[in-house]
Parts: structure tokens; sequence; C-alpha cells
């Protein structure tokens, strides 16, 4: 489980998250969906420990997770952090040399997967190639839990297919967590065990995505505007 | 891979619909080998947690045998197999009737719509 205790987080005067008490099952796939500004990536931080709650708590499994989980909390940031003189192969080195559970094997088996060139050099990489490294990076360490922020965001539909297809192939559902913020609902839906819903630095609501369409006959955007529109004042 | 979804139906009962139109068809004979759960996780794009539900679902109703060690594999039993036909069959008459009623039709003009329709050209091999 990840637990949000009464979790408050502020950024000088802007509130990016309040007062949020939600339990998430640990393995499996969780969808983080919400409007811009309603504190996804707020969220995904505080769950891997790299922000710390002004109020209130964050467990994962019954323990207070701190920036020493990183050793076993993967995480992927939807900004561009990777360096650009490297090429792929030596950034792969590098991030085996940072993280233990890195799988070299892996990552080269997803970059052939992704039709990526080992020798190429980051800076050269066209935008859709640098999004499929940065899966690369992240999915090839055998990470407990995965926080993934936005790895659709601004990718084509072709690059964005094979980053679900990668998902699919590289993720054990049955061993490994992973929380994904995007925007792409619809893409992302046949993919989700369940989502999460945020609106202004509120959660709204955790549903399984199968019983989400069992019960409402809609599919996860379609029950989110739903969702939007209950409970729109908060 | 590139399905696509009906929105408002669960995912893993729409990969069950498609698994039955490969046995009942034939593509998947008696004693077929399935692929693995990851592998059709792959194949239709979805979360393999739900192709285990699939799976799952159809052992329980007998369609799927799980081979400890070896695999998912099809029925044997071809009364099985006939049996789900029949149910198939029923349930998609069942939805066309409820349709027709919908629109007012009574059965002999439903009866009569089908044999005029049968009559057409290209409809000949129904």
């Amino acid at each position: 489980m990840i637990t949000f205790d009464g979790v408050t987080k502020k950024f000088l005067s802007r509130t990016a998250l309040e007062n949020v008490t939600i339990e998430i099952p640990a393995k499996g796939v969780t969808g983080v969906v919400g409007e811009n500004g309603s504190g996804k990536s707020t969220l995904l931080k505080l769950a891997g420990g790299l922000l710390r709650p002004d109020k209130g708590t964050v467990a994962y499994n019954g323990q207070k997770v701190s920036r020493k989980d990183s050793s076993r909390i993967a995480y992927l940031s939807e900004n561009d952090h990777i360096y650009a003189f490297f090429r792929i192969d030596e950034l792969i080195d590098y991030q085996a040399s940072q993280f233990l559970d890195f799988n070299k094997q892996r990552a080269y088996d997803m970059l052939s997967f992704m039709n990526l060139d080992p020798a190429q050099k980051i800076k050269t990489l066209s935008k859709g190639n640098r999004g499929r490294v940065k899966i690369v990076i992240t999915l090839a360490r055998e990470a407990e839990l995965l926080l993934l922020d936005e790895p659709l965001s601004g990718l084509d539909p072709i690059v964005r297919r094979s980053i679900i297809q990668s998902l699919v192939s590289f993720v054990d559902v049955e061993a490994q967590g992973v929380l994904i913020s995007t925007h792409e609902v619809s893409e992302m839906d046949p993919l989700l065990d369940r989502v999460l819903v945020l609106r202004q630095q509120h959660v709204l609501d955790l549903e399984d995505s199968e019983a989400i369409r069992e019960q409402f006959g809609v599919d996860t955007a379609g029950w989110m505007e739903h969702i939007y529109a209950r409970k729109g004042k908060v | 891979m590139a399905y696509t979804f009906d929105n408002s139906r669960p995912i893993y009962q729409q990969i069950i619909d498609t698994i039955h139109g490969n046995i009942i068809r034939g593509e998947w004979p008696p004693g077929t080998k399935l692929p693995s759960v990851r592998a059709l996780a792959v194949d239709f794009g979805v979360n393999p947690n739900t192709v285990s539900r699939t799976y799952s679902e159809l052992e329980r109703t007998g369609v799927l045998e799980m081979k400890r060690g070896q695999g998912t594999f099809v029925t044997e039993s071809e009364a099985t197999i006939q049996q789900l036909k029949q149910q198939l069959m029923h349930q998609r008459i069942k939805e066309f009737m409820n349709e027709m009623e919908s629109l007012g039709m009574s059965k002999a003009e439903i009866r009569r719509g089908i044999d005029s329709y049968r009559k057409d050209d290209d409809h000949d091999n129904l």
C-alpha cells in the first residue's frame, strides 16, 4: 500500500495538494489523472519521497518514505533530465552505476524492441526517441515501484503506442507497482488496473477501471467527466 | 495489436468474446495451446492482469483448461464447444429480437423480413 494520511504540500503560498488521505494498492498500474495544476506531479513526487509533506505522512508498505527510497523506487520526470553528452550505451552504463537494481540486459532488450541504436548520442535524438530512452532507463530498473510522470506528453501517436507496448511487455504487474500521471486517458485506459482522479489539489476518487465499465458503462475518460460534474465543487 | 475496445463494457469480457469467436470458427481447435498471458496482453495492448482475469473466467466456464507447468489450452470437450456455440447463437438472436421488438415489429413481420433478406442476392450463402 501507498498510504497518504492527511497530506498537504505547499510551494510558498501555492497549495499543490491539500489534506489528501488515500490508500493506493502497491501492485499493478494506477493511472493518476486530472486537469493541469490538480496536483498529479506533486502526488507522484511525494509517493517517491522526492518531496516532503508539510502536513501528514506518506508511507510505502507501512514505512514512511524518504529520499533513501530512491534505491527501490524508480522515477521518470516529466522534464528532460538525461545528459545530452552521453551516447545511449554510456547513459545505460551510468544508470547501472547509480542503481543496484538496474538490469542492463533488459535495457538492451528494450532498445532493440524500440529500434534504438546504442551508439547514438543523446543530443542527436529526436524528441520521440528521447522519450523512448527515458522509458528504457526507467523500466530497466527492477524497482518495486515505478513513478512515471507524463511519459506520453508531447509525443506523437507512434511513439506513444511504442511506450504503451513497452509498459505491457516490460512491467511485471504482479511484482511491481506503477503510478502513471497522464492526460492521454483513453490511450492509457486498457493498461490501467485503477484510476485516481485529482481535482484542485484534492483526490476525488480511486476506482478499479474494469469496475468503472461494469458499473457505469463508460470508459475512464467518460467516468472522469461524470466525477468532475458530480463532485465539481470542492 | 491496435485493438479498439468498446468503451461501455469491461475489457476482459471483450477479450472473452474474441477468444470464443476463435474457438467457434475453428481457428483454435480443441486442445490448442493458448499464448502466455504476457504475449496475449502485448497483442491486445492491455494490462496482463486483464488477460489473467479472462483466462480464469474461461477456465471457470470450462472453455479453457489450465495444465500445471504446461500452459492454458482450449478444452478437448466437443460437447462444451457445441454448448458454447448454441449459447452464443441464442444470445445474439435474443439481442436481435429485442431490438426488432423495440422497433415495434411483430414476430410475423420479422420472419417475413428474414425471408426476403435471404432471397436478395449476395446473401444466398446464409
